[in-house]
């Protein structure tokens, strides 16, 4: 019989204290979002695959120095340029990063010395097909706003 | 009222509309206070709000394969579906909606409900017996379990308010508890049940064992999911899945419509002003009655589910004693005053 009321009261007691926190919880407003519609702004230093960074012109720093390429430990970067007539600088015509071998491990990042690549906030990457992987970095940057 | 044949046939499918409407939207209600307990927005897809959600889900039932497996007990198994869904229809024949909102009152209406909520239990039993799987059989013994542990506190508790309305009609409990909100069978101090300042908990017992009876969470031992697969409807696809399932949803609105009758005044107005939104109507009985789903919802979501002996001490140490105790003290008091 020892401890039967204390038992029935202490019960009871914690029994409304759970109720009254999930109450408090229920007009509160939802902490998720929905999901397909709706998603997280990705936060700056997110590593997502690297991209070209576009400068005032709408074009990219890159001068197709080649060290990115040098840099990458798993060769997924191969890029090509060519210099115009009358120009002493080389123009990127390709940039192919091959996201399937990539690491994300940054050296290419860290090795730019023109600032023109940096990691970009995409994280919603998913196919069936490997090809879609394999991203045409010019391409891109031509398609952003 | 005369039952007619016309009377009866509209009696039945009304109460067809207003179970199937209620078992499909009371998912709903579940789903929407689960997202919002959990700080979710709940099911948005379908629809507004989505609200489109039970018809879909229910087409989805109708249209998958129903599967028997080998070896079960063929009619028993067909049987179990139908018997769990089948009371739930039959009980509200005696509910009272309101004065004239009634299908058709019987005399014994409460003995009626009761006789048929035991007849939900067997439907259990039934189940998990015919489908030859361990884990369906021993959900189903739990479920009697409780079923038969939790019906004992409940009928003493009713029979506490037979005894202070001296009547077995639903109708009659109801209507003798018009008159204002202090005159419900909740409150204590009031001569009508004798000054006995327990009714209240009176109240919480049958509130319990409505919560037990239903099988609903933190009770709902007979689905324990983590335990045993998905209890004694495990073997059930299609619509004898959808039927147990809509059963289920039709005893929580029999539970609280018991509960509103007994203890919360049935179809009275809590403040009888006399015009119309304050006059005694159904309006009242709906909103008593989703209030206390309500609160069925709001345990569901705040509580973990219990341990058998848990469960069977509560009702066997302390709602079977307090109220039995609460009948004798009833009783006496309705002498002495």
């Amino acid at each position: 019989m020892g401890g039967y009321f204390t038992d029935l009261l202490t019960g009871t007691k914690s029994l409304i204290d759970g109720m009254w926190i999930t109450l408090k919880e229920f007009p509160r407003k939802p902490v998720t979002l929905n999901y397909p519609h709706e998603s997280v702004k990705m936060y700056k230093r997110f590593r997502g695959h690297i991209e070209l960074i576009k400068n005032e012109e709408g074009t990219s720093n890159c001068i197709v120095c080649g060290m990115c390429e040098r840099a990458c430990p798993s060769s997924c970067i191969s890029l090509a340029g060519k210099k115009p007539e009358g120009s002493k600088k080389k123009v990127l015509t390709s940039y192919i990063l091959d996201f399937t071998t990539c690491s994300l491990c940054g050296s290419c990042v860290e090795s730019c010395n023109f600032d023109a690549l940096q990691f970009s906030n995409e994280y919603n990457l998913a196919s069936t097909r490997r090809e879609d992987f394999v991203f045409d970095l010019l391409k891109r940057l031509e398609a952003q706003e | 009222m005369s039952l007619t044949l016309l009377n009866a046939a509209v009696a039945v499918f009304i109460a067809i509309c207003f179970v199937g409407l209620n078992a499909a939207y009371l998912v709903w209600c579940e789903r929407k206070g689960a997202g919002f307990y959990q700080r979710r927005p709940g099911p948005m897809e379908n629809g507004p709000w989505g609200l489109l959600q039970p018809p879909i889900d229910g087409v989805k039932l109708m249209t998958k394969q129903l599967l028997i497996p080998g070896g079960v007990d063929k009619a028993i198994f067909m049987v179990a579906p139908v018997l769990a869904m089948f009371p739930a229809l039959i009980s509200f024949v005696t509910i009272p909606f309101s004065k004239n909102i009634v299908a058709h009152p019987i005399n014994v209406g409460v003995l009626m409900i009761f006789a048929f909520a035991a007849l939900g239990g067997m439907s259990l039993l039934v189940a998990g017996w015919g489908s030859r799987n361990k884990y369906a059989m021993i959900s189903s013994v739990r479920a009697v379990s409780q079923t038969v542990a939790y019906e004992i506190p409940m009928l003493i508790t009713t029979i506490t308010i037979v005894l202070v309305s001296g009547s077995l009609n639903l109708s009659e409990i109801a209507a003798s508890q018009l008159g204002g909100f202090w005159k419900w069978n909740i409150w204590g101090f009031q001569e009508a049940v004798g000054y006995n300042i327990l009714m209240p908990i009176s109240f919480l017992i049958i509130f319990v064992c409505a919560v037990a009876e239903t099988n609903r969470a933190p009770f709902d031992l007979g689905e324990a999911e983590s335990e045993l697969v998905a209890g004694f409807h495990t073997e059930y696809s299609s619509m004898g899945f959808g039927l147990f399932f809509m059963g289920e949803y039709a005893n929580i609105v029999i539970g609280a419509c018991l509960v509103t009758i007994l203890f919360l005044g049935g179809w009275s107005s809590p403040v009888p002003l006399g015009f119309f939104p304050f006059t005694d109507h159904v309006g009242w009985f709906l909103l008593k009655i989703y209030m206390i789903i309500f609160v069925f919802i709001w345990i569901r979501w705040t509580f973990p589910r219990t341990t058998i002996y848990g469960l069977l001490n509560l009702s066997w140490k302390y709602l079977i004693p307090i109220s039995l105790f609460n009948l004798l003290l009833t009783a006496a008091l309705l002498k002495v005053f």
